[in-house]
């Protein structure tokens, strides 16, 4: 176990490693850096501008070649130094840090939803397999799976926000016009994040629904299920005490998984409701080419991917005593 | 005596003429049991299922329109319909006092008529978009290009996928640590950053047009091909050890025909059900892509950037104009659930443990 768990670490860091260089190879692949447009931008007002450009990428490893600029960012991030961003100068760390929390909560409640609606549902949908209830979840299932995220945000925004005037159609967090105390805010807050919030947990139920019935039908066909109706328990008993448990094994391992995506942020659905989250922030930051800010959330997003995956293996031996880790 | 009558009976049998031979047994084995190949099985499985057939149906519609509807139009999905040169002149003339003199201007403006945002109407179905081109013909040319990005990035991952895959598993040891490490690179790679890198990288080298989509195709095989080498070689590992490989062994079989014409074949069901729903996987990411104007570029139209239209600042177009975007959701959501519901019924299909 412990020889296994030292090996897979090992590859990790190779894949920390590998994920790393490609990204960095691919940004320093731009023909005009952020560094050199930026300064190039103030060249009226500043006859200097040359040499400090150079004197800024030279700082950042950017002026020498991809190998050895990569291992000057790498020497800085395993010291601990992330660098300032390019776009407004502030430090990588403490940005990413004001940007993570709008997304983790949101995804953290996403999540919950998510637990609680698919799982009793997905168990339902196999219990009565090929019944009505098992057609409706997997087409509400596909359906949510086949949904652009863009068409459903806008068609949602249309339809509550326009049409019915339940939320405020305005962009961001708070209501343009805001003015209130605090408690005031939270609520005026937490109205703008219901549509996302339940956007996201219907275009993410999908999948757990599916996953729940797949692993429950496989162990309502056991044979020991069938023993126990035989001898007479009650079936809610069996479907809740007896396969549940055996669904939940495949489940444990997949939450592990979740990890990462509970610091990521959502693209797409942050955009179109102006939420300032990590999505946003290092959607921008990727097409401005700023190099210091997203070398390090992809840095700290693949090693979370990595250990989510790990984490899930080493799941899969812990709750299932017939998985035997190694090789 | 009573012995040797038995056995002269015995003889008269032996002697006499032997019947006919009877033929209709073996017809009517074949007329009574109805031999099914294991193709016709699936297909009879998969045709069974109707939310399969659904998805069939709606995909088939989807390829018929977008493929031959266009040959119906003279116009192309980047032309401005309705638009014969001819602009609309009005002059409006303005009075003034300055310091007790007046005096008089005209103010002239021309504006090109151009059935902007024009509402559906018998000459355009769906109406036409923000710049007066026809929603239904860019719906039909976009769905082409979203159709074929989707079917040939599909099928250049899974040659990839398959051969990387089948190497790896079939010769594991040092090959397969090489291969699969690269794999797990690209695995854990976030896909969707990536992609907004690179196409943040074809826009700095200037790289537009019809250019732009063989590269974006590019680049989604590049960062999507690592699934199907884990799924085949995971599968190949477990085939390798079966007794039909021993008998391939024992015959001496070159290793390039063992993996591509005795092991490839037995993960094939596997892989076109990974296929079918990959390419409803796909289709979304390069709608995305396209929506957020990073993947295939104007003028050509895809189901994606039919909706960029919606990230442009003009509010109006979302509140009051949904015959401009909501179209070609619909498409993309009917085209991604289509590939689910196929993909879907051909995984019950393949799977042996399935009753009947």
């Amino acid at each position: 176990m412990v020889k296994y768990v030292l090996k897979r670490l090992l590859i990790a860091v190779f894949v920390v490693f590998g994920v790393t260089f490609i990204t960095y190879a691919l940004f320093r692949m731009m023909p005009d850096n952020y560094v050199y447009l930026k300064f190039q931008a103030t060249s009226q007002n500043n006859p200097d501008w040359e040499a400090q450009a150079e004197r800024v990428m030279e700082l950042y490893g950017l002026n020498v070649s991809v190998v050895k600029g990569y291992f000057t960012w790498l020497g800085g991030a395993l010291r601990g130094n992330f660098g300032n961003s390019f776009i407004d100068g502030s430090e990588v760390v403490s940005k990413i840090k004001t940007a993570i929390p709008v997304s983790f909560w949101m995804n953290l409640i996403v999540t919950l939803l998510q637990l609680v609606i698919a799982i009793p549902l997905g168990i339902r949908a196999a219990v009565n397999q090929y019944g009505p209830m098992d057609y409706a979840t997997t087409v509400f299932t596909l359906l949510g799976i086949s949904l652009p995220s863009f068409f459903f945000a806008a068609i949602c925004i249309k339809i509550f926000a326009v049409d019915l005037g339940w939320f405020d159609s305005s962009l961001g967090l708070l209501s343009i016009d805001f003015s209130g105390n605090l408690f005031q805010k939270i609520i005026n807050m937490a109205w703008h994040l219901v549509l996302p919030i339940l956007l996201m947990t219907i275009l993410s139920l999908g999948g757990l629904m599916r996953y729940t019935r797949t692993n429950m039908l496989e162990v309502l066909n056991a044979d020991y299920i069938r023993t126990a109706r035989a001898k007479g328990v009650h079936k809610g008993s069996v479907i809740y005490k007896h396969a549940f448990k055996n669904t939940a094994i495949p489940l444990v391992t997949m939450l592990a998984g979740i990890l990462p995506g509970l610091f990521g942020g959502s693209y797409v659905i942050e955009q179109l409701f102006g939420i300032q989250g990590i999505g946003y922030v290092s959607y921008q930051a990727t097409i401005q080419g700023d190099i210091p800010f997203v070398m390090s959330y992809y840095l700290f997003m693949t090693v979370l991917t990595v250990l989510g995956i790990l984490l899930a293996d080493i799941m899969y031996a812990v709750v299932d005593p017939r998985v035997k880790l190694g090789r | 005596m009573n012995e040797e009558t038995k056995l002269a009976a015995e003889s008269e049998l032996a002697h006499a003429p032997l019947p006919e031979p009877d033929t209709r047994p073996e017809e009517d084995l074949s007329e009574r049991v109805k031999t099914l190949s294991p193709g016709q099985l699936v297909l009879k499985r998969f045709f069974r299922s109707k939310l399969s057939v659904i998805g069939l149906v709606i995909l088939v519609m989807l390829f018929l329109i977008c493929f031959i509807g266009p040959l119906f139009s003279p116009d192309m999905d980047y032309k401005t319909v309705d638009y014969d040169g001819a602009e609309q002149i009005t002059a409006e003339k303005i009075t003034y006092e300055v310091n007790g003199e007046t005096y008089t201007m005209y103010d002239i403006q021309y504006t090109p008529s151009i059935n902007l945002k024009g509402a559906p109407s018998s000459k355009h179905l769906l109406g036409t978009d923000e710049n007066g081109r026809d929603v239904l013909l860019r719906l039909m040319y976009g769905g082409r290009i979203s159709l074929t990005i989707g079917f040939v990035v599909i099928l250049l991952e899974m040659i990839v996928g398959v051969i990387l895959g089948g190497i790896a598993g079939y010769f594991g040891g040092v090959v397969d640590q090489i291969i699969m490490r690269i794999v797990d690179v690209f695995y854990c790679i976030p896909q969707m950053p990536i992609l907004f890198i690179c196409s943040a990288l074809l826009s700095a080298n200037e790289i537009n047009g019809f250019a732009r989509i063989y590269w974006l195709m590019l680049v989604l095989v590049v960062f999507g091909w690592a699934g199907t080498a884990r799924m085949v070689r995971g599968q190949i590992l477990s085939l390798r050890e079966q007794e039909f490989m021993l008998a391939a062994r024992s015959m001496g079989l070159p290793a390039g025909r063992k993996i591509f014409r005795h092991l490839v074949p037995n993960v094939m069901p596997q892989l076109i059900v990974q296929m079918t729903l990959g390419l409803g996987g796909i289709i979304l990411t390069e709608s995305t892509l396209s929506f957020l104007g990073l993947g295939v570029p104007i003028p050509y139209s895809t189901w994606g950037n039919m909706l960029s239209c919606l990230t442009k600042g003009d509010f109006s177009i979302l509140s009051d104009h949904f015959n401009i975007w909501g179209p070609a959701g619909i498409c993309i959501m009917l085209a991604v659930l289509s590939f689910n519901f196929i993909g879907d019924g051909l995984r019950d299909a393949f799977d042996p443990k399935m009753k009947k």
